[in-house]
This record gives C-alpha cells, structure tokens and sequence, in this order.
C-alpha cells in the first residue's frame, strides 16, 4: 500500500510544471500575496561574507527551492528565515528579509514568535526520544492547550496531514526512535504542522530517505502547500524540478587572490525557467552537469 | 572467456607463506610476546589485592553482619569491658574488676550507623544533586563558553581533586565551631559530603547534556520553545538517565568517605532518626573501632566495611543498571 501510494504519487507528478504554468498564466487576475521579500541579503561570520546578494520573493503557497553545489550558503540562508542562526554563535546579517512587510531582524523582534510561525525540517530526522504522540503535541503544549482531548484532536489532524496516520494510529504511545527514517521525517513534519506555522523551512528534509520514501514526503509537500508555503534546500535538482514553484541557484565564488570562497545567489526565476531556459550560464552548467 | 582465468595463481604458495607470518622478524615477535606478558602481569598486579582485600573483608565481617542483631541493635558502647570480661586472663590479671558483669556477649549491633550513614547521604544528595544540575545546567545550556561559565568550569575541577579531609575541616570551620555543643550533627555531615559530591555532579551531568544531540535542541526551538523549556522538556529527560548514574556515583563516594564526617558527626551509641544532635556512619565506626582495639570492637570494624562495601556496590550496580538503559534506548 505505501509503495502503491508512492508511485500513485509518482505519477500525479508527472507534469511537474502544470500547476506553476498554470499559476504563471494568471498572475494579475490573482496577485499572491508575498511572504518573504529578500533585499540584498548577506551574511558574515566575523568579517567573513559567506554569502552575498541574495534577492528573492517568495510567494505564498509556493513551494521555493534552493539549489546549488555544497559550502554555497543555501542553508545558511534558509537559517536566517527562522533566525535558527541565532542559536549558534550566530552570523551577523546585513541586508533585508522582510516577512509580511516585517524585517525579521528588526530590534523588536522576538525570534521565539518567528518561529512558532515558521516552522523547520532537518536534514537528518530528529524526533525527540519520546512517544509518537509526545513528539507531535510537544509544539501546542509548549503553546499553553493543556486539554487532553484538544491535544488529541491536534495530533490525529497533523499525522494525518503527514500521511502518517494510517501508519501509526494504533501506536501512539510507542517510542519515535523505533520508527523508519522515512516514517520519523513524516513525523517531524507532522510535528512542525501541529503548532500551525504559516511557513515550513525544509533543510534537504529526503537527504537521509531512500526513493520511495522521498517520493512520499514530496508527494506530502504538494499535497499541504495549500496551506503552507514552503522554503526548501535540495541537494537533488529533479526534486527541486518536480515539486518546485520558483527556484533559487547558488553558487560559489573564490576570490583569486585571497582564497575566499563567497556564496551568493545566481538566479531566481520560475522553476520552470530556471530548468528550461537559465538566463545564466554558471545556471546552465549546473543543471546540465557540467559544473566544475 | 572464463577458462582463461587462472584457478589459481602461480605464486600461491609465496602468498601462503607471506600470509602466515612465518617471515615476520625474530624480534618483533619477541617484542610482541613481552608486550602480552607485560600486560598480564599488569592486571594480575591490579586484580589479585583487590581480590585479597574483598576476601579479607568479607570472610572477617560476613559473620556480624549476617545476623539480624547487626541490623536492628545499637552499637555497643561498652565494647573494651565486654571484651575484657571476655577474656580470663587479663580477668584474672585484675583488669575485670570493673567488667565483673557476666554479660560476656553483647549485641553486636550497628543500626545507628546505618541509619546514620542512609540519613547523612540522603541529605547529602538533597543538598548537592539539585545544585549541582542546575550548576552543570547553566555550564552546558546557557554559559557555554563564557567567561564565568570557563570560571565555574575551571574551580570545580579543582574541587574534584581537593582533599575530603579539607571539606570536613571547612564544614568544621564554619559551622560546627559556630554553634559549639550542638555543632556536630548528621546536617553538618551531610554539608560536609555535599561539598564533596558537588563538583562530581555538576562534571558528570555536564557530560550527560553535551551528549543530548543539539538537533534535539533544534528541533525544540524550530517550534518556537524558549530555551527554559527546550532544557526541561527535551534536554533534560533525555540526560535523566545518565544524569541519575552520575549522581549514584557520587553518592557511593560520599557514602564511603571518612574524614569530612569523623570532624563533624560526632558519637552516637543508639539509633538517631534526626539530622540534628550527634551522629555516626559506617566509615566512623570503622575509624572508631579499629581505635579502640579488642576483638569485639575489629569485628564491628569489620562488619560495617562489609556493610558499608556492599552499600556502595548496591550503589554502583543501581548506576550501571540505569546507564545501560541509556545506552539500549
């Protein structure tokens, strides 16, 4: 049944363009509302610029991918959306990510709140070494429900939504570490549903994923981006190919002179485009393999 | 195609004999063979004193111990006549005289130092286990690398290394002469060994929390949690385990120490249940005793080493059955 599902979902997407085309084809008759609007983004460790001239718009109910060779900043900056940089001896950012109008790194805000809003997926699955249940309602008791039957409304609704349900119902109270990694990454996304964010970061969330697996989480990423919009980091460009609206092409440069490498952004068009028709070379080369 | 390929190589013999390692040098096969016996040696040197002292412990002290007056008398406080009147002829020497009592076999018992010893390790643990989490908390959640935090850091390692006597002499110092008469308590014993146990809970559970993956924390934090509850609601439950077998060694090292509670108990001959007034545990009976001298007082010293080992071997097995919980998780 879960392969049945899989390649159901395989086929669904066998026009990976249709909806973005069609969305392309009626943008002044519904202008989408922008989530995030990137001016001139960059980001230092120290004196250090690790990535610069990131400008992009993301729009709401899209899916955005990033794409891009390894060290070239794509998480980096997709840290920066949920200020997760913060935690670590954090990067100093420059330029501006506006979230609604809102500059994410304004004096006044709190990155606690940005988060509740915008929710993340890891690279690698990381429940918490709790129940299946525990692990999805730690996000709306930490958000003050207490009640018990309130909880298990909102666990049964975010597994469902992560197409878990049907695999887990009747182990609830079991621990999230006996899972599969395709089932625990279901599960984080269940969890990151279940405080209701407007937004989900992804960090490559099917680099730790067999095929199959990775089929579902992408076929669950189309299925809740009419709810959310989501920002994705890929290291697989026909993932990025398949489930993207628009996408963003990083690269790196290396300063001849001092060795620095610098990552920035190349291009960001439609998916669509940037796949069929780059408008930059180092785009193309990418895409096509010939990167060096 | 496939008959072409040779069954065998030609130089196959060459090879087994290479990989035999006939060839190998005289001298490294020399130097191997010392190197084992060397270990050997070694561990034997290690193993057998231990197993001598274990033997001797046991085989002097199992006999007290296994009676039920060991665990239900007090201590008997008069010990050197008993035994006196025990003994004929230093009876006869006219050292019985006040020992005329015909009373030769008292009550071995020692319940008021292992009540003494259970009181002043509980309250030892009440006193340094929460401090020293939330001490090695702050260390490993909040200071990090900071400046009081490398402080913090720097001083309890020191204190791990400083003397037990020390912390009975400090407790003794500041609060035993302080309040004369009433000084010595099983409370001023239990400071005594919270100021031992500190510093070993706060490294130990400082190691437990480096162990908690930070995608853990991450994932706490992408949910919009403010660090108080990522460190109560995920950090801390995943260490919980470690944490415990950390603090169960600690408290198996307070439990045998002797010195920071010989200053600051005092003496007691019958059970007290109370932290305040006079005191004694296991390792002060075994000072005391051995002091005293006589058969009968070496036997009770013996008895609470037996007492006492297999307290802290309780102790030791409970940590290792929880760490491995840990581990299986």
């Amino acid at each position: 049944m879960t392969i049945d599902q899989g390649i159901a979902g395989m086929t669904t997407q066998a026009d990976p363009t249709e909806t973005s085309s069609s969305a392309e084809l009626t943008p002044e008759a519904q202008p989408r509302e922008m989530v995030f609007d990137v001016a001139d983004l960059s980001v230092f460790y120290g004196s250090y610029r690790a990535v610069r001239d990131v400008n992009f718009k993301v729009l709401r109910n899209e899916i955005t991918s990033f794409i891009g060779p390894s060290g070239c900043g794509k998480s980096t900056v997709l840290r920066c959306f949920n200020r997760m940089n913060d935690l670590v001896d954090g990067p100093r950012v420059e330029g501006s990510l506006r979230y609604h109008g809102v500059d994410l790194y304004g004096e006044t805000v709190n990155p606690v709140e940005v988060r509740r809003r915008i929710g993340m997926v890891f690279q690698k699955p990381n429940p918490f070494p709790k129940s299946i249940f525990e692990n999805v309602a730690y996000g709306p008791r930490i958000g003050g429900i207490r009640k018990k039957a309130e909880l298990d409304d909102i666990v049964e609704r975010s597994l469902r939504r992560a197409a878990l349900w049907d695999e887990v119902k009747d182990r609830l109270g079991n621990s999230a570490m006996g899972m599969s990694g395709g089932q625990q990454q279901r599960l984080c996304i269940a969890r990151a549903i279940a405080v209701d964010p407007e937004v989900i970061l992804m960090d490559e969330p099917c680099s730790a994923l067999d095929p199959i697996a990775t089929a579902r989480v992408e076929d669950l990423m189309r299925e809740i981006k009419s709810d959310y919009t989501i920002l994705i980091v890929t290291h697989n460009m026909q993932q990025a190919a398949r489930v993207s609206d628009a996408t963003a092409f990083y690269s790196t440069e290396v300063n001849p002179d001092s060795d620095v490498r610098t990552g920035l952004l190349v291009e960001f068009d439609r998916t669509e485009k940037i796949f069929a028709n780059p408008g930059d070379e180092r785009t193309e080369n990418y895409i096509t393999g010939r990167f060096g | 195609m496939a008959s072409e390929v040779a069954s065998s190589s030609p130089n196959q013999e060459a090879l087994r004999e290479a990989l035999s390692g006939a060839n190998l040098q005289r001298s490294r096969r020399v130097r191997n063979g010392a190197a084992s016996v060397a270990m050997v040696v070694a561990f034997l040197m290690a193993a057998i004193p231990l197993a001598i002292m274990g033997a001797s412990v046991v085989s002097k002290g199992i006999g007290v111990v296994l009676t039920a007056d060991w665990w239900t008398k007090p201590i008997p406080a008069d010990v050197g006549r008993a035994d006196l009147a025990g003994n004929e002829d230093l009876g006869n020497l006219g050292f019985g005289d006040a020992a005329d009592t015909t009373d030769k076999s008292v009550d071995l018992g020692m319940q008021p130092a292992i009540v003494g010893t259970l009181l002043t390790v509980l309250g030892a643990s009440a006193l340094a286990i929460p401090i020293g989490v939330l001490g090695a908390v702050y260390l490993n959640e909040y200071g990090r690398q900071n400046r009081p935090a490398r402080f913090i850091r720097f001083m309890t390692d020191v204190m791990v290394g400083v003397p037990s006597v020390v912390m009975g002499v400090f407790i003794y110092s500041i609060w035993v002469v302080a309040r004369g008469t009433d000084g010595k308590s099983a409370f001023a014993a239990a400071l005594a060994l919270a100021c031992l146990m500190l510093p070993i809970v706060v490294r130990s559970t400082e190691e437990m929390l480096r162990l908690v993956p930070n995608s853990l924390r991450e994932a706490s934090a992408a949910l919009g949690t403010r660090r108080v509850g990522t460190t109560l609601r995920v950090v801390l439950p995943a260490a919980l385990p470690g944490i415990t077998s950390g603090a169960l060694l600690a408290v198996a090292r307070a439990a045998g120490e002797t010195a920071p509670v010989v200053f600051t108990i005092g003496i007691v001959f019958s059970t007290n249940l109370s932290f305040t007034g006079q005191n004694t545990t296991l390792s002060a009976q075994i000072y005391s005793q051995i002091q005293n001298g006589g058969s009968l007082a070496t036997s009770l010293a013996w008895g609470s080493a037996v007492t006492l080992v297999a307290m802290v071997i309780s102790l030791t097995l409970a940590a290792r059955a929880i760490s491995r919980r840990l581990v299986n998780k």
